[in-house]
């Protein structure tokens, strides 16, 4: 047997021991997802078990070094475990920004005294993280943000608005960029920061959303104090890191795109919802335009594989993260438009057990974000006709 | 299995695009069309593909091939796609193949692949009987006579038809149109007393032929497969020569693509490089992101077929499918944004969309695959 056998055998002899029943079935519209952090309240004992386990294992991040807490794994057996995973339809034990996106940040760019302090806790699922970027004025055109820190000698004073901060009152430090150098071009003086949102001054206010929940924040920073040792990489050398980043963040919210294992296809929803006459669903133009997505959706769940496999091989051309974040998530709203369209009159109640609380409806309303978070799609665009096509 | 070419396969691809962009270019396919050759390609450059061993790709070793693979053999046709090349590859090399290897007696492998192999056979696929491809519709009779079997019929849009050494052709010995049972396939030659070739020059400037058999007999062993079964062996064929043409219409789309990338580069207006319009940077991007998407339901198609995994006809058709949009977007795509030019006939990014429209609608456009594909995952 090979290498890749023996790990495969010993992953799921692991999870079969180690992953509780409840956690082996799929997340539904983010209910029963785990966040983690000092606020956290676990939805069930199963919850916890399974964050810390998982954590213990490192396998929250399994392509982490081990030094920090990592699983260490390659991408040969992160795939098999991914495979694993979806095998027995474990759920995710851990959501987080912190290994999403500031955690491949620090592996990066950070000091060892920031990976030594940071990277344990978010495997673990111990501190929770959000992001300060956008600002009031500063959203598409990122690089023109204003808030800023001035620097006292040995520490920072930061003043300033961010808005749109996911998570931001739930969170438990935040990964936040300032302008440092107040005379610099654009990009050149701003750094990337972190501090405890704790911290005096720092006060998320929650913005409701139009599905009605308020997931995310306008953060205000008066007069809050950051320590020198919490800039990532260089001071006034932020913007590289924040690019970075962002590109992690794509991957991650163009994966949205994909529909994880197990759950059902549209086109067995609708057959219950409309049924169906000789094995063809009864209304036929829902059901070519569920066919034309389920063709998107294996072109794009294909694609998103070989991006991965090309990385491996050390093929392709790398900068693919705009192009999967455009693509997934432009996907991932047609997704929910058919959803609808499927669910019919019953998925229009915003309450209640009819409809789940409203659950495709207010999940449908919560896509349209997933084309604006994280760059918008004409911003991909605008990155893929630059930096791919060199149309200038 | 790694979605990425492997180094032998990459290989293929470079020496495919190599000898095609500097025997086959497009040139070669005007030339043809304006010399108004009977035969719709050139028998030289068959010849020489060939001696090169493209013909014997997909044949087992033991008959004389080189057993290589639809990935292997879909780097040529997918750089032929780019080049426009006209050849017998799909029909022979690859239906020909594809149907005598999954249905073929041990005589017929053993005579017939190695003579394909070996360039001196060529095969035409005789499946549609109507205007769209419908192959379980089937209707066209195959009647027993003594030890042999007595056909009538006509088929259409048969690739190759009219120069093809053999023809292949789907009947129906048993059951009505619609049913999966009570088709057989026929190895029937071109010249055999009855067949009668009318040759259609298409707009990509290629062969076809509708073909009309008036009591053609033929004797037991030219059958291909057993009675009343054929409908398996054709659908294996389908799929693979759907696959490929998922490649060539991939080739195509990589094309327009590219040649109108470098147009935007190039041509000038309102004193600026159109390529810096952001209105047309726009629809690029989305246009290059399409062909990424085609990219990867072509090579997974290819890697299923050789693996010979069950998803071979969803993944076939989610593959035609995808590629018959995108090679649809591409090649408009290309035209509108060449401007007048891209109207022209002197002007080659005109020829991409003729070739294409004949791609897509062989053995099932669009419609056809999204309607099988729906039906194949159960609705
Ligand atoms: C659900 C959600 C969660 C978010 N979470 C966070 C978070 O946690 N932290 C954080 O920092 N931010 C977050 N954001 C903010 C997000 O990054 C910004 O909304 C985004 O970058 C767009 O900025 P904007 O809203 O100011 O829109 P604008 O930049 O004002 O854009 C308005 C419109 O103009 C278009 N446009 C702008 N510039 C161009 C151009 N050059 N070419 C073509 N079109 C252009 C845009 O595409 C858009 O359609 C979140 C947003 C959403 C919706
Ligand atoms: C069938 C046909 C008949 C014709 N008949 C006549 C005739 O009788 N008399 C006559 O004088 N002309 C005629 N024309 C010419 C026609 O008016 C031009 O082809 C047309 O104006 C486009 O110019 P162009 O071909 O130079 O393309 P270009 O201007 O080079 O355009 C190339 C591409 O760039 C795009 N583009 C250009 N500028 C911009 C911009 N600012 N923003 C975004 N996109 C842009 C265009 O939309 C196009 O997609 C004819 C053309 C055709 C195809």
């Amino acid at each position: 047997m090979s290498d890749l056998h023996v790990f495969r055998q010993e992953s799921r002899d692991w999870l079969e021991e180690n992953c509780p029943q409840s956690m082996r079935s799929p997340v539904i519209a983010g209910e029963g997802a785990c966040w983690g952090g000092r606020n956290w309240t676990f939805a069930s004992e199963d919850q916890k078990l399974w964050m810390e386990r998982m954590g213990a294992k490192g396998w929250t991040a399994p392509d982490w070094p081990t030094e920090y807490g990592g699983g260490g794994l390659d991408k040969a057996q992160h795939k098999i475990l991914k495979e694993e995973m979806a095998r027995i339809r474990a759920r995710s034990p851990l959501d987080s920004f912190g290994i999403w996106m500031i955690g491949p940040a620090l592996l990066k760019f950070g000091s060892e005294a920031l990976k030594q302090q940071h990277l344990p806790a978010i495997i673990r699922g111990e501190i929770r993280w959000c992001q300060g970027y956008s600002e009031p004025n500063a959203g598409s055109d990122l690089a023109g943000l204003q808030s800023k820190a001035v620097d006292m000698g040995d520490h920072f004073i930061a003043n300033g608005q961010k808005v749109w901060t996911s998570y931001g009152d739930k969170a438990d430090w935040m990964f936040c960029l300032l302008r440092t150098d107040p005379d610099a071009k654009k990009q050149m003086g701003i750094s990337l920061v972190l501090f405890d949102m704790e911290t005096p001054g720092v006060t998320p206010k929650p913005i409701k959303l139009i599905s009605g929940s308020s997931p995310f924040c306008e953060t205000f920073l008066d007069d809050v104090r950051v320590e020198k040792d919490q800039v990532v990489g260089e001071v006034n050398q932020g913007w590289t890191i924040a690019k970075y980043l962002l590109t992690h963040e794509r991957e991650m919210i163009g994966g949205m795109g994909l529909t994880g294992a197990g759950s059902k296809t549209l086109g067995a929803i609708a057959a219950k919802t409309v049924g169906t006459t000789d094995g063809r669903l009864n209304d036929l133009f829902m059901r070519t335009d569920i066919a034309r997505w389920e063709i998107d959706a294996a072109a794009f769940a294909f694609t998103a594989e070989r991006v991965t496999d090309e990385a491996k091989a050390g093929q392709g051309i790398g900068a693919t993260s705009a192009m999967l974040k455009y693509y997934g998530t432009e996907l991932n709203k047609r997704r929910f438009e058919t959803m609808l369209k499927i669910g019919g009159s019953d998925d229009l109640i915003w309450d209640g057990d009819i409809s789940n609380n409203g659950w495709t409806a207010r999940t449908l309303l919560r896509t349209k974000g997933n084309s604006i978070e994280g760059g918008t799609s004409e911003v991909q665009l605008n990155i893929i006709a630059k930096n791919i096509l060199g149309l200038g | 299995m790694a979605l990425v070419l492997n180094e032998e396969q990459q290989m293929l691809k470079e020496s495919a695009q190599g000898f095609l962009s500097e025997h086959a270019p497009v040139s070669e396919l005007r030339a043809q069309r304006d010399a108004g050759s009977d035969r719709g390609y050139s028998s030289t450059l068959w010849s020489q593909m060939v001696n090169m061993g493209w013909a014997a790709i997909l044949v087992p070793e033991e008959y004389g091939g080189l057993a290589f693979g639809h990935v292997g053999m879909a780097q040529i046709v997918e750089q032929s796609g780019r080049t426009l090349t006209a050849s017998p590859l799909l029909s022979t090399a690859i239906l020909g193949v594809t149907a005598i290897n999954f249905a073929g007696s041990e005589d017929q492998k053993t005579e017939l692949l190695g003579a394909i192999a070996g360039g001196e056979l060529t095969i035409a696929l005789a499946v549609d009987e109507k205007i769209h491809h419908d192959p379980m519709q089937t209707a066209m009779p195959a009647v027993a006579k003594g030890d042999g079997y007595v056909l009538n019929g006509e088929k259409r849009f048969v690739v190759d038809g009219s120069t093809a050494d053999k023809l292949i052709v789907a009947t129906r010995t048993a059951g009505s149109p619609g049913d999966m049972k009570g088709i057989s396939l026929f190895l029937v030659d071109r010249t055999a007393s009855g067949v009668s070739v009318q040759r259609t020059e298409m707009l990509d400037g290629r062969n076809a032929a509708i073909i009309t058999f008036t009591d053609v007999e033929v004797t037991a062993d030219a059958m291909l497969g057993e009675q009343d079964r054929g409908f398996r062996a054709l659908s294996a064929t389908l799929d693979a020569g759907n696959a490929h043409l998922a490649a060539e219409l991939l080739g195509i789309a990589q094309e327009s693509f590219d040649r109108t990338l470098q147009y935007m580069k190039e041509r000038k207006q309102f004193g600026a490089l159109i390529g810096s319009f952001q209105a047309l940077q726009h629809r690029t991007a989305h246009w290059w992101s399409e062909i990424e998407m085609c990219k990867s339901v072509v090579l997974k198609v290819l890697q299923s077929l050789d693996e010979e995994d069950l998803k071979g006809p969803a993944l076939a058709s989610i593959a035609k499918a995808k590629l018959c949009e995108v090679a649809e977007l591409s090649t408009n795509e290309a035209i509108q944004l060449h401007g007048g030019i891209g109207m022209t006939d002197e002007y080659e990014i005109g020829f991409f969309i003729k070739r294409a429209r004949p791609a897509q609608m062989l053995f099932g456009d669009y419609n056809y695959h999204a309607n099988r594909f729906a039906l194949i995952s159960g609705y």
